[in-house]
């Protein structure tokens, strides 16, 4: 499809906001040439692109950005309890002076900054390769401005079993910073590494992952999108998956003006499973897009989509969820199910699930369901005497149960209970 | 305790009459009994008492005590002492069976300016009870109803009903699908609740229950009125003869 005058405008004006970075090894300086280069091709997002149909794109690209107020959260932080190495990033930059040391045992942490300083490196296998591969056939093009530009963010390399979670954590000070950092992740065979991340980052933020699991690797992912009612986000994970590995990421999003969040997932060994969940909660100009991308191309694997919505005063939640089954990846077995639950007719559900199979031996399953609270359910717990809002709030985190189950751990499991009960509990309904 | 007058009721949507005058009382410290054919309106007058939504009441009134049951939400009447153990107990997945009781008597506890009751407390008396009805812990922690058998739903509504200690215990069909062991569980549980300032109105298909659970009265219910009220002896001849000589003699 040829690019409209608008969407290479659009493109242009966003790499002149960010700067080319300068003095980066050649690799480097090539991976940011090709995919400035991309996102010329493919130019910005607008409205009528097939995949931003149901989210307007517009406030994610205008400058500048529109102001964030930041949000001081009373309670305590997510993941408190957890015992982690915490890199800190403020307004997207990050603080070594907040964050602990870069040193853990099972892994090797570095900042992209320091890699991309580096003649030979292992990332320049992974920088911006997994990206361009989630561009077909679906333009992603602010992941691929985010390669163009990023220069903030962590290198991690699991050799082994990492010995404590690694948690990065996006403390937002300015109410207008616009931040965009990169991470990228290469997990030996056999390796385990969890990945937590929090906080708002910035009044808008770009956020792109590219992490390969090898072999028989496990990757556990949670993260919580900060609560900053204004916030906007746009985030994108590029996983591929080896033989026997495991991939399971979870999202909690409460609040945020705009997020979007991309997940884009490639088994390319047998055997493997992956599972991606979301748990989002908002309301009045709430708007959260979850859009996922499964591409099966090797044999036996398994892929679970569990997406749920729980939306208020005029929220929006938008699900898009694709299972792409290639010729050849016989018993693939891909499950998807995204609901909306509305507490109000204000509020809005747009989902589109699709299945394209090209293997005759294969188990796919997806469902899609939108609708308010169930007025027995609510009957017979008001019944016992719980007051209709208290009974609602319970109803409420009974639906976003099924997504968090998605969890492995049943202590992060937990976290997230107690932060979306509390923010039903602050609504005065629990 | 109870006192019904005159009860009209049809449904908001379809403008069906079901109830069409339902006169009853029932004093402290009573059990009575509701019998009636299929369709004559028993489970709907135990939901308009409980304050389901969907009815219109056109005419008449109901009242706990001082309480007026219809001018109130239903968390309002429960709090007040009223109890309806389903026909069909609602399955709620996700919201565990111990954290729903939890919350529901500390809320009734809560809106009676009572202190809420502590965990260890609670636990305590969970355990206790849940013993005394034949229901395991396992089965404590599983979410609400959610693969029980219909005779643990049945059981369950009865726990529930122990935990909360109401003054007006409505039952309906409490004892339909359970086997004759559990019935008798259900029974000693029921009579194990009946004190001086507390009521039960069963409704039930079958003298069975009965011969477990007393009852002082029995109403025969018939397109939506009762037809007839008596003693023990009627739900016999219901048994015996069905409810075509009864329908006949009050045509
Ligand atoms: N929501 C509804 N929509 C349509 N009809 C209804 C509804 N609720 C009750 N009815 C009708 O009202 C009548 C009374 O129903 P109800 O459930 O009260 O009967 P019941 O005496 O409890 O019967 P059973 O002994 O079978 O439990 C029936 O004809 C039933 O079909
Ligand atoms: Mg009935």
């Amino acid at each position: 499809m040829a690019v409209t005058a608008r969407k290479l405008e659009g493109a242009e004006a966003l790499l002149a906001v960010w700067p080319a970075p300068v003095g980066e090894a050649s690799w480097a300086r090539s991976a940011r040439e090709k995919a400035a280069a991309r996102l010329m091709a493919m130019g910005a997002p607008v409205r009528r692109d097939e995949y931003w149909r149901f989210t307007d794109p517009t406030s994610l690209l205008v400058q500048p950005p529109k102001p964030a107020p930041v949000y001081d959260a009373i309670e305590k932080p997510p993941f408190g309890d957890v015992d982690r190495l915490r890199i800190v990033f403020v307004d997207g930059v990050y603080d070594p002076d907040q964050s602990d040391p870069l040193e853990l045992a099972g892994v090797e942490i570095q900042t992209l900054a320091q890699v991309v300083g580096t003649d030979i490196h292992w990332a320049r296998d992974l920088f911006g390769v997994l990206e361009t591969r989630g561009q077909d056939p679906v333009d992603r093009p602010l992941a691929a401005l985010n390669t163009a530009r990023a220069t903030e963010g962590i290198v991690i390399n699991v050799t082994g079993q990492a010995a404590r979670p690694v948690s990065f954590i996006y403390r937002h000070a300015s109410e207008t910073g616009e931040a965009m950092v990169r991470h990228l992740i290469r997990m030996a065979p056999g390796s385990d590494l969890t990945l937590l991340e929090n906080g708002a980052a910035a009044a808008r933020f770009n956020s792109v992952l590219e992490i390969e699991v090898a072999d028989n690797a496990s990757f556990h992912h949670v993260r919580t999108q900060g609560r900053a009612h204004d916030r906007r986000a746009a985030t994108a994970i590029f996983a591929r998956l080896g033989k026997e590995s495991s991939f399971k990421s979870f999202t909690m999003t409460a609040n945020g003006r705009l997020t979007r969040n991309e997940c884009v997932i490639e088994f390319t060994g047998d055997d493997a499973h992956a599972r991606v969940a979301g748990a989002s909660i908002g309301e009045a100009d709430f708007l959260h897009d979850d859009t996922v991308f499964i591409t099966h191309d090797a044999v036996n694997c398994e892929s679970r989509q569990v997406f749920k919505k729980v939306l208020r005063s005029g929220a929006t939640g938008v699900f898009q969820g694709k299972i792409l089954v290639k010729p050849g990846a016989q018993k693939t077995d891909g499950y998807q199910i995204s609901q909306g639950l509305l507490l109000d007719d204000d509020s809005n559900f747009l989902a589109k699930p699709e299945l394209e199979i090209y293997a005759d031996d294969v188990a796919c399953s997806h469902g899609s369901t939108c609708g308010a609270v169930d007025e027995t359910s609510l009957f017979y717990l008001t019944s016992r005497g719980l007051p209709r809002a208290e009974a609602e709030g319970l109803l409420v985190l009974a639906f976003l149960d099924e997504a968090i189950q998605e969890i492995e751990d049943p202590v992060l499991a937990d976290d997230m209970r107690e932060r979306l009960g509390a923010w039903l509990a602050r609504r005065g309904r629990l | 305790m109870l006192k019904i007058e005159n009860l009209h009721v049809k449904l908001e949507e379809e403008g069906k009459q079901i109830l069409k005058g339902v006169s009853l009382e029932v004093p402290a410290g009573q059990v009575h009994a509701i019998m009636g054919p299929n369709g004559s309106g028993k489970s709907t007058l135990s939901y308009v008492l409980a304050g389901r939504d969907g009815y219109e009441v056109t005419e008449g009134a109901a009242s706990l005590g001082d309480f007026d049951l219809l001018d109130h939400e239903p968390e309002e009447r429960a709090a007040a002492g009223l109890f309806l153990a389903f026909q069909y107990p609602v399955e709620i997945p996700g919201v565990g069976n111990m954290t729903f009781l939890r919350t529901a008597v500390n809320a009734q506890r809560k809106s009676r300016g009572e202190p809420e009751m502590n965990a260890a407390e609670f636990l305590k008396l969970v355990r206790e009870t849940a013993k005394t009805l034949n229901i395991d812990a396992e089965m404590l922690k599983r979410p609400v109803n959610v693969g029980f058998s219909g005779g643990e739903k049945k059981r369950n509504e009865i726990l529930q009903m122990a935990m909360l200690q109401p003054r007006m215990c409505i039952l309906d069909e409490t004892d339909s699908g359970l086997d004759v062991d559990a019935m008798k569980l259900v029974a000693d549980g029921v009579n194990g609740l009946r004190a001086p300032d507390r009521s039960f109105l069963v409704i039930t298909h079958y003298q069975r229950l009965l011969d477990h659970i007393r009852p002082d009265v029995v109403h025969i219910m018939a397109d939506g009125r009762i037809v007839q009220s008596g003693g023990p002896e009627l739900a016999l001849e219901v048994e015996h003869n069905g409810y075509a000589d009864i329908l006949k003699s009050v045509a």
